[in-house]
């Protein structure tokens, strides 16, 4: 081949790549418009009427202009029409009148955010937030607030690159400090110091007592349910292999994602009782991964990627804590769900 | 930025010092830039796309990032023995960079985690494949006595894809959000542009010599000629800590490098495309060997600043600054020193067994470092690797005395 047929060949894969890109991007643009026009309308509702029964806020995924943001439901129809609040959140939790919302703001340097929203679903606060948004939780008396991001390393790191950060804030009138998990709490694993450089913390739940709470420590593959205490600073492993726990509303189980000898990134949903130390799985036959939410003492709400139907599909469902029946859908297009009474 | 496009047939071995870099090696350089833009466009949005849109956990995405850095290194040497075997170097790079392209396009229909593993094992084996015929590509069509330049020029082009890719991506998150899929074809495109230019630019130059048989090229490695620079190469890599190690190492000490962590490498990169053909230049008139050991002398450096400071804004900049001056000075020069000491008939193996030879001994440190780290703690780690590092230093020109004459 000639330098010039060689030269219009190459314009012809110029003019084919730029094209055929242009036009993808804009038939996905169309689409995304025509699929939130013939999109079923979701059957809203007011927020107010919602609100003042038990409910449940999640993030809302139904295809439409109210994509991403933060929905509620009453916990007596929650496949019913939902309310949307003025917030949109890749990660939302909430009690009565305070809620906290993790995003990310897409940007040429992409940013984080973290903050807290009173019952109007106005920013009050502002968190510190490192990386991507992963999980978040609230004390159930409101003094504090828990999350975890993703920080990441980049392309030549090896081992040790992957980092999580979990913060717990003080909410009250005086404020304070965050405390990072990971370099102001000491870990015990079977009664010893454990010191290593690459454990990373995640997945807060809080007890009513103002003091302890619940998370997850690893190291290298290992990961641990360990409970913790804000005075004493420190963190005390009671079981290995579980992650992201949650404490029932009694406080006296804990809900978990355990790997239970399945392969990477597949887990098992169950529940570790307290005083026993028995742990039962949970009907759920698919990988949920996700930080379980109680919906009462006896059930379990968690958020389902919803397969064959492309990226950003979820649903939330729900499942016996006893390990007995079978889960059931219990909210369509929804993702992040946080009880409230 | 010093790019000069004018050819100059690398047969004119009369040219000296002054001779320009090769227009194929310019090409390469665009096809690289084209590449990393695209293969860092995917990387830049991946922990988005499967945390935020497949509702992946941060753990699942760790594994992913494991995998990036593993799968390539072990395919590498065989991607170096093809095209010696094949003698072939331009098809077996066009298939390297061709899986990597196609790899994007798969990630459109990719849900699940053990898909997403699938893909980008993929794209890392391109990545394995190519680098080996790529370099020997290189060192075939450039002037020896400008090896060291013609390395710094393709570095520079592919550290300028590496750092415009990200923005490439969040730049069509902001015209279309949560548009991942349109990320995806875009990056496709610029992987098709980079094949473009490879399949009708670059000449299918054939390497001397019928494609040697194994034994040869086994015989061949364990000459006397490379044996030296390859261990040289390997002792080194032994105590070379991973940059992971370094950044977090800054990051645990707090301050500034805590809230800017994300933005460590861009930094790096930034003092590395910028410092790549200068000391490639200098490794051409004092020596590679020389700029080879000089570069981990800046490393040893790093480790005592990474090691000693309080994470300030200085001493991040500072050991930022020396990172990338390391990978300027050791990355294209390695190829350039490797190319001199084998016959042209061996030179992809070549270069393949020295990259291999100091990926492996990274990864083999980076484990051994873990433990330490654990131990003693970042600061006496990073300590006791820099003595290490001296004594390595020391053995290294040692070894390599002599080696440019």
């Amino acid at each position: 081949m000639t330098l010039r047929s060689r030269l219009v060949a190459f314009a012809a894969v110029l003019v084919l790549v730029v094209a055929g890109t242009i036009l993808f991007v804009l038939q996905v643009r169309r689409e995304r418009e025509r699929a939130a026009a013939a999109a079923p309308p979701v059957a809203v509702t007011d927020l107010a009427t919602v609100t003042r029964q038990p409910h449940l806020i999640f993030r809302s995924t139904a295809i439409g202009d109210d994509y991403g943001r933060v929905a509620a439901v009453p916990l007596g129809d929650p496949s019913g029409p939902r309310a949307f609040t003025g917030a949109s959140c890749d990660r939302v939790y909430a009690h009565r009148d305070e809620a906290v919302c993790l995003y990310s703001k897409p940007g040429l340097v992409t940013t984080y955010q973290a903050e807290v929203l009173g019952a109007d679903w106005a920013v009050r606060r502002s968190l510190p937030l490192a990386g991507v948004p992963s999980r978040t939780r609230l004390s159930p008396d409101g003094a504090w607030a828990a999350t975890t991001t993703f920080v990441s390393g980049h392309a030549y790191s090896t081992p040790g690159a992957f980092s999580t950060e979990t913060l717990v804030t003080p909410l009250g009138a005086g404020g304070g400090k965050s405390l990072n998990l990971e370099t102001d709490f000491k870990l015990y694993v079977g009664g010893r110091r454990n010191t290593a450089r690459n454990r990373n913390l995640w997945g807060v739940t809080f007890t009513g007592d103002g003091d302890h709470f619940y998370a997850t420590a690893a190291s290298g593959d290992k990961t641990w349910l360990v409970r913790g205490s804000l005075k004493t600073r420190e963190l005390t492993a009671l079981r290995a292999d579980a992650e992201c726990p949650s404490l029932s509303p009694d406080g006296t189980r804990v809900a978990f994602k355990t790997r239970n000898g399945q392969a990477e990134g597949q887990w098992t949903i169950a529940v570790h009782d307290l005083a026993s130390g028995a742990v039962t799985l949970l009907a759920e036959k698919h990988s949920v991964d996700d930080q379980i939410e109680w919906l009462d003492d006896e059930q379990v709400l968690y958020g389902l990627p919803r397969s064959g139907s492309g990226p950003s599909a979820s649903d939330v469902w729900v499942v016996p804590a006893d390990g007995t029946g079978s889960p059931r859908l219990f909210v369509a297009d929804a993702w992040s769900p946080a009880v409230v009474r | 930025m010093y790019i000069t496009i004018r050819d100059r047939p690398a047969e004119n071995r009369a040219a000296g010092p002054k001779a320009r870099v090769a227009t194929t090696v310019v090409l390469l350089g665009v096809v690289s830039l084209l590449t990393d833009v695209s293969s860092e466009m995917v990387t830049a949005v991946l922990p988005l796309y499967m945390t935020a849109e497949l509702g992946l956990s941060l753990l699942a995405y760790g594994v992913v990032d494991g995998l990036y850095q593993g799968v390539s290194a072990l395919v590498r040497i065989f991607g170096g023995y093809l095209n010696d075997r094949t003698n072939r170097p331009k098809w077996v790079a066009v298939f390297g960079y061709g899986i990597s392209a196609l790899s994007r396009i798969a990630l459109i229909p990719a849900h699940g985690f053990a898909a997403i593993t699938g893909v980008v094992t993929a794209d890392r084996l391109g990545k394995g494949f190519r680098t080996a015929p790529r370099d020997a590509l290189i060192a075939d069509a450039s002037d020896p006595a400008v090896l060291g330049r013609a390395f710094g020029v393709h570095r520079t082009l592919d550290t300028i894809g590496a750092a415009l890719g990200p923005l490439a991506a969040f730049g069509l998150l902001l015209l279309v959000p949560s548009g991942y899929t349109s990320v995806f074809v875009a990056s496709f495109g610029f992987g098709l542009l980079g094949v473009a230019v490879l399949v009708l630019f670059v000449p299918d130059r054939r390497t001397a010599g019928g494609g040697l048989p194994a034994r040869r090229l086994f015989a061949e490695l364990l000459s006397p000629r490379l044996r030296r620079p390859l261990l040289a190469a390997g002792l080194l890599g032994l105590l070379t800590v991973s940059d992971g190690f370094l950044y977090l190492s800054l990051q645990h000490s707090g301050g500034f490098a805590a809230s800017w962590f994300p933005l460590l490498y861009v930094g790096t990169n930034l003092v590395y495309l910028s410092l790549a053909i200068p000391l490639g230049r200098l490794s051409d008139r004092v020596g590679r060997a020389r700029v080879f050991v000089g570069g981990h002398l800046a490393l040893l450096l790093t480790y005592l600043v990474a090691g000693g400071s309080g994470g300030g804004l200085i001493a991040t900049l500072v050991a930022l600054a020396l990172l990338g001056a390391y990978y300027a000075a050791t990355d294209g020069v390695l190829p350039a020193l490797i190319s001199k000491r084998v016959p042209a008939a061996a030179r992809g193996s070549g270069i393949a067994a020295a990259q291999t030879v100091v990926v492996l001994a990274r990864f083999a440190v980076s484990l051994a470092f873990a433990a330490l780290w654990e131990g003693i703690g970042p600061q006496s780690a990073l300590y006791l690797a820099a003595g290490l590092l001296v004594v390595g230093i020391g053995a290294a020109a040692w070894l390599l005395k002599g080696i440019d004459a």
